[in-house]
C-alpha cells in the first residue's frame, strides 16, 4: 500500500517539519542558559546592565521558545501519522524515553516559563532566578532525552526483537539510555546549541557596535560572546572529532558518505575537500583530495586501511551527495567560528575588541551560521543513517504508516504554507527585537525596576503605550518607574 | 498478571492525562473561540493575560496524552494516527496558529487583527480537530493486521461531527467560565452571558452525542443497558443532569468559579461514559488495550517516572496558578 512517492513524501515532510523546529530549540537551549547567567551575574553584582540583557534577550527567548513550542507538538504526533509502522515496532524502547521527556523537561520548562516571563514581582528575585534555571534546566534534560531516542536509532543497544519484528526492551534501561553514540551526540548538540545562540548574540553585538552604538549592554554581549566563541569553538571542534571517531566505530557506511568515499583505500584514504559524488557510477567527479589525511584523522595512521562504499552492498548505501556536502558545510562553519573565536582574542589582547569594524562585520556575517551548521549537521547524521530508521535493523521503507501519496502530498503542502508564513513571520518579527537597541535600564536595579520583565505584553495592555514601544523599540520603563517611585 | 494489571494501570494514566487536558487546555481553547466576542484593545487584552502565563504548560498535557499513547500502547498509537490523519494535521496547524498568537500579537501591532483571527479560528480547529477525533475512535476504526485499514473519509460522519460540535461548545463554556472568574465587571457579566449559551449548547449536544452512541455498536448497547449494569451506568446521565443544573444555578448567582467547576464535573462523567463505551478496548471495535500495550518492561519503566514525577508537575503547576491568581486587571501583570 505504501508506495515510493508517498514514502518520499512522508520523508520530506518529517525532514522539512523537524529542521523547522531544531531551529528553535537549537536557540533556546542556548538562550535559557544565557539568560540563567545574566540573571545570575545581575543577582550577584548589581549591575544594572545585566538586567537590561536579560529583559532584552527574554523577549526574543518567549518568541523563539513559543515557535519551538507549536512544532514541536507536530513532531509529537507525526511518528504515528506518517510512521506508524516504526511507531507499533520500535514504541516499546523508546516511546518511554520520550514519555520521560515530556515529564521531566517539557513540564518543567513551561511550568516555569509564565513565572520567568511574567511573574518577577509576583514571586520576588530568588523564586524569579529559580523559575529561569528551571526553565534552563528543562531545555537541557528535553535535549538529553530526546537524544537519547535518536542515538538509540543510530546505534541501538539493549533490546530484543521478538518474532513479529516488534523491538522490546532488554533488561536494562541504562543500555538502551546510554547507547553507544548517545554522550558524543549529546555534548555536540548541546555545544551546538550553545555555540548557536553565542553567535547570534555576537552578531547582534555586532551589528550594533557597527552602528556604533556602544553602550555597556552592547559591549558586554560583544564580549561574552566572543569570549564562548574562542573557548567553545574549539572545543566542540574536538568534540566533534571524538564524535565522528564514534561514528566509525558503529556506523562507519556513514562516515565513508562523509569522506566520499567509494572506493577501499588499503594504505591510506585521502581526504576530500571538495568533488561530486555519483552513486550511479559510485564515483567520486573532479575530486580535490589530501592523500592519506582522511586516515590519519580517522586512524591516527595515515597508511591504516578504510573500506568504502563499494564494499557495502548498493541497497545499504545512503545517499551520497547529500551526506557529503552536509558535512563539510558544518566543518567549515565550524572553523569559521574557530577563527572568529580567536580573532576576537587578538583584537581583545589589543584593546580593540569594540572598535574593530572587520571584527564585527565578520560576527554580523557569521550570526546566523550556527543555525545553518546544527542543520547541517543534523542532515549529515540523518540522511547518512539511511537507508535505516532503527540502524541495521528496520528500514525507513518498512516503517512508514499505510498513507496513499495524495493524502501525504496535501499534509506536506499545508505544512510548508503554513511554516513559512507562521514562522516566516516570527523570524522576522525576531530580527524587528534584534534591531532594536538594549534599553538602558538607567538607575540601578531594584524590585519595582525589573518588576515587569516582558513588558510588551503588559505595555500591549495599554494599547498606546504598546504601540509606541513596538514602533521606537523602547521599553516604557523609565517613565513606568518614575511614575511608580 | 503483572503485565496485565500494570496495562490496566496505564489506561487510567493515559485517561488522566487526556482528562488533565481536557480540563486545562479546554478553557484555554474556549476563550480563543471566545476572542472575537471581545472589543479589539483592552477587552482582547485582557482575555489574553488570563492564560498567558499557563497556556504552554496545559497544552503538555496534549503531548502527554499522545507521547504517553505513543510509549503504552504504540499499536493504539499507529492506528489511531493514520486513521484520523487529516483531523491530527488539522488539529496540529491549528495549535501553531493559536501558540504563536500568544506572542505575535504583541509584536506587530499593525497586524493584531489577524493574530486575533488566527488565535481564534486556530483554536476553533483544533477543539473541531480533538471532538471529531474522539468520535472517530468511539465509532470504530477499521483495522487489518496491526494497521488502519480504512479509506481516506471514514473519519466524517454526523456522529464525528456531532461530537466535534460537542467539544467546541464544551470548551466554550470552560473558557467562559474562566474568564468569569479571572475578569470583574462589564466583562465578566459579557463572559457569564457566553457561558449561559454555550452550556445550553453543550447540554443538547451531550445528550444528542449520549443517545447516538449505543446505536453505534451492539456491545455499547449491551454495556449501557444490561442488567445488572445498567443500575451503575445510569447513575452517570443522573449525575451529570445534577451537575447542569448547579452549573446553570451558579451562574445565574454569578458564583463562576462554581459554575466552573460542575462544569468539570460534566467532564469527568464524560470520560467515566467514554470508559463505560470502549472498556477493555484501546480501539473499538477489536483493539483491546492487551492487544496494544507495550511490554511490560517498558510498562514499568515509565510508572515509575509517572508515580515519582506527576506529584512533583501538579505541584508546581498549581504554584504557578497560585502566582497569578485573582483577577486580570487593565493593568495586567504588574
Amino acid at each position: 500500500m505504501t508506495d515510493d512517492l508517498a514514502l518520499s513524501l512522508a520523508r520530506a515532510q518529517f525532514a522539512f517539519t523537524v529542521s523547522f523546529h531544531f531551529i528553535f530549540p537549537a536557540l533556546s537551549i542556548g538562550l535559557a542558559s544565557y539568560l540563567a547567567v545574566l540573571e545570575g551575574l545581575w543577582l550577584k553584582t548589581g549591575k544594572p546592565h545585566y538586567l537590561d540583557l536579560f529583559r532584552y534577550w527574554v523577549k526574543i527567548f518567549a518568541v523563539a521558545f513559543a515557535m519551538g513550542v507549536v512544532s514541536g507538538i507536530v513532531m509529537s504526533y507525526q511518528f504515528g501519522t506518517n510512521w506508524s509502522v516504526f511507531s507499533d515496532k520500535a514504541g516499546g524502547v523508546i516511546g518511554p524515553l520520550m514519555a520521560y521527556e515530556v515529564l521531566t523537561a517539557f513540564f518543567l520548562e513551561a511550568g516555569f516559563l509564565g513565572v520567568m516571563l511574567f511573574g518577577m514581582k509576583r514571586v520576588g528575585r530568588g523564586l524569579h532566578f529559580t523559575a529561569t534555571l528551571m526553565v534552563a534546566v528543562g531545555t537541557f534534560i528535553s535535549a538529553f532525552w530526546i537524544l537519547s531516542v535518536n542515538s538509540w536509532m543510530q546505534t541501538p543497544a539493549g533490546y530484543e526483537i521478538l518474532s513479529d519484528g516488534r523491538f522490546v526492551p532488554g533488561e536494562s534501561w541504562l543500555a538502551i539510555v546510554f547507547n553507544p553514540s548517545f554522550p558524543y551526540r549529546l555534548v555536540h548538540t548541546v555545544l551546538a546549541a550553545y555555540l548557536t545562540t553565542a553567535f547570534l548574540v555576537g552578531g547582534v553585538g555586532g551589528w550594533h557596535l557597527l552602528r556604533g552604538n556602544k553602550t555597556q549592554q552592547v559591549r558586554t554581549m560583544f564580549s561574552m560572546a566572543m569570549w564562548m566563541a574562542a573557548l567553545v569553538a574549539p572545543i566542540q571542534i574536538f568534540a566533534g572529532d571524538a564524535h565522528g571517531l564514534n561514528t566509525l566505530e558503529h556506523q562507519p557506511v556513514k562516515v565513508m558518505a562523509m569522506e566520499g568515499h567509494y572506493d577501499s583505500h588499503p594504505d591510506g584514504a585521502p581526504l576530500y575537500l571538495f568533488g561530486i559524488p555519483d552513486d550511479d557510477a559510485q564515483r567520486l567527479d573532479y575530486a580535490v583530495g589530501i592523500p592519506k589525511l582522511s586516515s590519519l584523522i580517522l586512524k591516527h595512521d595515515m597508511n591504516a586501511p578504510l573500506d568504502g562504499l563499494k564494499s557495502v552492498p548498493r541497497e545499504d548505501q545512503p545517499p551520497v551527495f547529500i551526506v557529503f556536502w552536509a558535512f563539510r558545510i558544518m566543518v567549515a562553519i565550524g572553523f569559521a567560528m574557530m577563527g572568529l573565536g580567536l580573532w576576537s582574542l587578538v583584537a581583545r589582547w589589543r584593546g580593540r575588541l569594540y572598535d574593530w569594524r572587520a571584527l564585527h562585520r565578520m560576527a554580523v556575517l557569521l550570526g546566523p551560521a550556527g543555525f545553518v551548521a546544527v542543520i547541517a549537521g543534523w542532515v549529515t547524521t540523518e540522511v547518512g543513517r539511511q537507508p535505516w530508521t532503527v540502524h541495521g535493523l528496520l528500514r525507513t521503507a518498512d516503517s512508514a504508516s499505510p498513507l496513499d501519496a495524495p493524502a501525504v502530498a496535501a499534509s506536506l503542502t499545508a505544512f510548508v504554507l503554513v511554516y513559512f508564513a507562521v514562522f516566516g513571520v516570527g523570524v522576522w518579527y525576531l530580527l524587528k527585537l534584534m534591531g532594536h537597541s538594549p534599553g538602558s535600564g538607567g538607575d540601578g536595579p531594584s524590585a519595582e525596576a525589573c518588576e515587569e520583565i516582558a513588558p510588551i505584553r503588559s505595555a500591549g495592555i495599554t494599547p498606546a503605550l504598546g504601540m509606541a514601544e513596538t514602533r521606537a523599540g523602547r521599553s516604557p520603563h523609565g517613565d513606568e518607574r518614575e511614575t511608580e517611585q | 498478571m503483572t503485565g496485565m494489571d500494570l496495562t490496566v494501570i496505564w489506561a487510567l494514566i493515559i485517561a488522566f492525562a487526556v482528562f488533565m487536558y481536557v480540563v486545562m487546555d479546554g478553557f484555554d481553547l474556549g476563550i480563543g473561540i471566545l476572542f472575537p466576542g471581545y472589543p479589539p484593545g483592552e477587552g482582547r487584552d485582557r482575555a489574553m493575560n488570563a492564560i498567558a502565563p499557563v497556556w504552554d504548560g496545559n497544552e503538555t498535557w496534549l503531548v502527554l496524552g499522545g507521547g504517553g499513547l505513543f510509549a503504552a500502547f504504540p499499536l493504539a498509537y499507529a492506528i489511531v494516527m493514520p486513521a484520523t490523519y487529516p483531523l491530527v494535521i488539522a488539529m496540529l496547524l491549528g495549535l501553531v496558529f493559536r501558540g504563536v498568537a500568544f506572542e505575535f500579537r504583541w509584536r506587530d501591532s499593525g497586524h493584531r487583527a489577524f493574530w486575533d483571527s488566527a488565535f481564534c479560528a486556530g483554536s476553533l480547529v483544533a477543539a473541531l480537530a480533538q471532538g471529531m477525533i474522539l468520535g472517530a475512535i468511539l465509532q470504530g476504526i477499521k483495522v487489518a493486521d496491526r494497521a488502519y485499514a480504512g479509506s481516506w473519509f471514514d473519519w466524517l460522519t454526523p456522529y464525528t461531527l456531532l461530537t466535534g460540535l460537542g467539544t467546541v461548545a464544551g470548551y466554550t463554556l470552560l473558557g467562559a467560565l474562566w474568564l468569569a472568574m479571572k475578569l470583574d465587571g462589564a466583562p465578566q457579566r459579557r463572559a457569564l452571558r457566553h457561558a449561559r449559551w454555550a452550556g445550553m449548547a453543550t447540554l443538547l449536544l451531550l445528550i444528542a452525542v449520549s443517545l447516538a452512541t449505543p446505536f453505534l455498536a451492539a456491545d455499547y448497547w449491551r454495556r449501557w443497558f444490561d442488567m445488572p449494569q445498567i443500575l451503575m451506568t445510569s447513575q452517570v446521565p443522573l449525575l451529570s443532569a445534577i451537575l447542569f443544573a448547579t452549573m446553570f444555578y451558579m451562574i445565574v448567582k454569578d458564583k463562576p468559579g462554581r459554575a466552573f467547576l460542575a462544569a468539570l464535573g460534566v467532564f469527568l462523567l464524560g470520560m467515566v461514559g467514554l470508559g463505560i463505551s470502549i472498556w477493555p478496548n484501546a480501539v473499538p471495535p477489536g483493539v483491546t488495550i492487551y492487544d496494544a500495550a507495550a511490554p511490560a518492561r517498558s510498562q514499568s519503566f515509565m510508572l515509575v517516572g509517572v508515580v515519582l514525577i506527576v506529584p512533583l508537575i501538579l505541584a508546581y503547576t498549581a504554584w504557578a496558578y497560585w502566582v497569578f491568581r485573582g483577577k486580570v486587571g487593565a493593568e495586567g501583570y504588574h
